[in-house]
């Protein structure tokens, strides 16, 4: 098992063999996390940042309580409290957190390739948790290690990502890696939020999402930004709700062990129906459970020297 | 003093000459060209194995004064321009205050005498403020020594006010320069739409927020007979629609920047915000598109856009960077070592679109031309010299340059500019 990166900005740079990598390593993980004592010392004397430039309660929980579980210290910056606030740079600002000689740092930024940037000066590992509408590595590492869990084999699975594919980094990340690992990717959703130049990703496109549904393994709804609407790129939340919700009836498309996935916060009633949202066919909170054990492992891959 | 250019290779477009001759300059004028001229009271400037040129003229620059002094000075992108090899710069009226009145254009004028090492001739600005409302007093500005009209940096949104400038234009014929770009199709977008928009998550600028006013204008042109020029074309469709209204006899010209022909939106992976333009790095297909327009003369002219940014500014998230790129001191280069040294263009070419159809296109009567009682501002280029571009070394007060550490052959040598030398890098 080698996993020989310094960073983990995007799955667009990892190989199958890292993605195989990471997922065996969380595998391995999550044993810790039902132990009575939830603490193992291998990132002993390790320092890490939390540096969220985004509002973020699920992924910036899970990376720190990924960092306790491993006995790294963590710390949280909140961008609201900070001297962003004055006006001070990203890189200023990195510049200053890197003189207290941290090991990785951990970045969610609203502007596309900012952990990119941050590369280009930085010593320390930089993990992307989200940029702008670019990836979300993490997210989809946690969707792929469930997805695995689930349905096995990647190669013989149907997958349709249906929403505002357009904006979503979470979309993006998993088109990059469930492609790689050979899954058959169908996108759905409003055509203004799905571009046909997706294609070029080797995904198909389906605007009807009966028939995107249809023999699905997997379906994985985005949650819709509300603040899109009025911006034109679908009518109104109505008319949304009639097409993309998905709904129990549209569900019937899908494979009859069809599982739901959603990245989260769910907006129940619009995009995902309450009544699915918590039947056993949703694995919504499998994938927060699982985002704690990918994140140990890519701590401890970045980290812990683990295959270097 | 009097200046002798001897044993070069004299190309001049507008007369046709591509011969080993002898220039005499005498007074900021050429006085004569002969293939042996003796003086012994001359400079000598032995051009052997060198092109000699009419001075090349960048007709789309920002020089950042008055307002942004940190970015650039009239002083230093005119030393820049001269390192470059250009003897003539047009500066865009964006600066703060706009160039929207006779106050700032006699202001850029006088700093320029004083200051300045090559010539400069402000372009002023379409509309009062650049806001798009309200036309400048184009005579009054045309008078104080506007050369042409542009609200470049914005784009003119207004077509009732794009009619009428082009309609008030012809009082005094000078090109309207327009900077085309749809803004509620363009919004907050910070690179080419397509698959690499998508692939990098950076928001889109779709190529029709150029075309469809490339459109709007030619059709504006059509009907005003007005002089339109296109300012940076960057895409397939607008090239394909110059042609139409080329064909079909509008009074159009455009230009085409260094980074649009050579550069595509793939190279955005990096995240440089040096690459981060107006209009956007394109893909593949529009380059080669503006590549062969270059080559078959429907673009006109190659001008470089020159964006002077601080380093402060562009270190700084994509998004939040300001949009341009430094482009004085590398243009010719670029332009030598990818398309006159490779064969896509000719030497000749190359002169027609940095000199002979700039002045002609900006009515400078003396300029563009290597003929005896022409300006003496000469271009002398190495085809075969060597460079490896340093943007420590630039003239430029700014180094937002993409080209860093290229290497490239070809180069601009010598810079003469009414007959004084103002740059000898032989």
């Amino acid at each position: 098992m080698a996993f020989n990166h310094k960073h983990l900005l995007g799955i667009k740079d990892l190989n199958k063999e890292d993605i195989l990598t990471i997922l065996d390593t969380a595998e391995s993980f999550r044993e810790i996390s039902i132990r009575e004592i939830k603490k193992v010392p291998t990132l002993r004397g390790k320092t890490i940042i939390n540096l969220f430039y985004e509002p973020s309660t699920r992924t910036r929980s899970s990376f720190e309580i990924a960092a306790k579980r491993l006995s790294a210290d963590i710390i949280n910056f909140n961008s609201s409290v900070s001297s962003v606030a004055k006006g001070e740079t990203l890189k200023d600002t990195v510049l200053n957190l890197e003189a207290m000689r941290p090991d990785a740092i951990i970045i969610r930024h609203p502007a596309s390739g900012a952990p990119y940037f941050l590369t280009t000066f930085c010593k320390s590992s930089v993990i992307n948790a989200g940029d702008g509408t670019h990836e979300h590595p993490t997210q989809a590492l946690l969707d792929a290690l469930t997805i695995r869990q689930m349905k096995g084999d990647f190669s013989k699975l149907k997958v349709v990502i249906a929403g505002d594919i357009l904006h979503s980094r979470v979309a993006k990340s998993n088109i990059f890696l469930l492609t790689k690992m050979g899954a058959k990717v169908v996108l759905s959703g409003p055509p203004p939020l799905v571009p046909p130049e997706f294609k070029e990703f080797g995904v198909e496109i389906d605007y009807n999402f009966d028939n995107a549904l249809k023999d699905a393994d997997v379906v994985m709804m985005l949650r819709i930004q509300r603040e899109r609407q009025g911006k034109n790129f679908f009518p109104s939340l109505r008319e949304y709700r009639n097409l993309y919700s998905l709904t129990p009836e549209k569900m019937k498309n899908a494979k009859k062990d069809a599982i739901i996935m959603h990245p989260g916060p769910i907006n129940r009633g619009i995009e995902l129906s309450t009544d699915l949202a918590d039947s056993s066919k949703s694995v919504i909170l499998k994938q927060v459970e699982n985002g704690i054990a990918v994140r140990m492992a890519i701590l401890y891959l970045l980290l812990g020297g683990g295959g270097k | 003093m009097k200046i002798l250019i001897k044993n070069g290779r004299v190309i001049d477009p507008s007369s046709g000459i591509d011969d080993t001759l002898d220039i005499l300059i005498e007074k900021g004028k050429i006085v004569d060209i002969k293939a042996k001229i003796e003086d012994s009271q001359a400079k000598i400037i032995d051009a052997t194995r060198l092109v000699v040129a009419p001075g090349f003229i960048d007709m789309h620059v920002h020089l950042r004064e008055p307002g942004r002094e940190d970015k650039e000075t009239i002083e230093t992108g005119s030393k820049a321009a001269a390192k470059g090899g250009f003897t003539t710069i047009c500066c865009m009226p964006n600066t703060n205050p706009v160039n929207d009145n006779r106050g700032v254009t006699e202001y850029i004028i006088s700093e320029a005498k004083r200051k300045a090492v090559v010539n400069v001739y402000p372009v002023a600005a379409i509309s009062v403020g650049s806001a798009g409302k309200e036309l400048t007093d184009m005579v009054d500005l045309r008078d104080a020594g506007a050369i042409a009209f542009s609200d470049d940096g914005e784009p003119v949104s207004d077509s009732n006010l794009m009619r009428r400038a082009l309609e008030y234009s012809r009082l005094i014929d000078v090109p309207i320069i327009d900077h085309c770009e749809d803004k509620s199709l363009s919004q907050n977008g910070v690179m080419n739409e397509g698959f690499y928009s998508y692939l990098f998550g950076l928001t889109g600028i779709p190529p029709a927020s150029e075309e469809i006013m490339v459109v709007r204008d030619l059709i504006l042109a059509e009907r005003t007979k007005a002089k339109l020029h296109i300012a940076h074309i960057s895409t397939k469709g607008s090239v394909e629609f110059l042609k139409v209204a080329k064909e079909k006899g509008v009074r159009v010209s455009a230009e085409v920047t260094p980074h649009h022909l050579i550069l595509t939106d793939s190279c955005l992976e990096t995240y440089d915000t040096n690459l981060k333009v107006k209009p956007p790095l394109r893909s593949k297909s529009d380059v080669d598109a503006l590549v062969d327009a270059m080559k078959n003369g429907l673009i006109d002219v190659i001008a470089s856009d020159h964006a002077p940014h601080t380093e402060d500014e562009k270190n700084v998230e994509f998004d939040f960077a300001p949009f341009g790129i430094n482009g004085l001191e590398t243009a010719i280069s670029l332009i030598l070592d990818h398309f006159v040294n490779k064969g896509v263009i000719s030497i000749q070419r190359c002169i027609e679109l940095f000199s002979t159809n700039p002045a002609s296109i900006l009515g400078l009567k003396n300029k563009g031309k290597i003929q005896v009682g022409a300006d003496a501002d000469i271009t002398i280029l190495n085809l075969h010299k060597e460079i490896i571009v340093d943007k420590n070394k630039f003239q430029s007060k700014s180094k937002n340059t993409p080209f860093h550490g290229w290497r490239l052959r070809g180069a601009p040598v010598m810079t003469i500019v009414n007959g004084k030398i103002v740059w000898d890098e032989r």
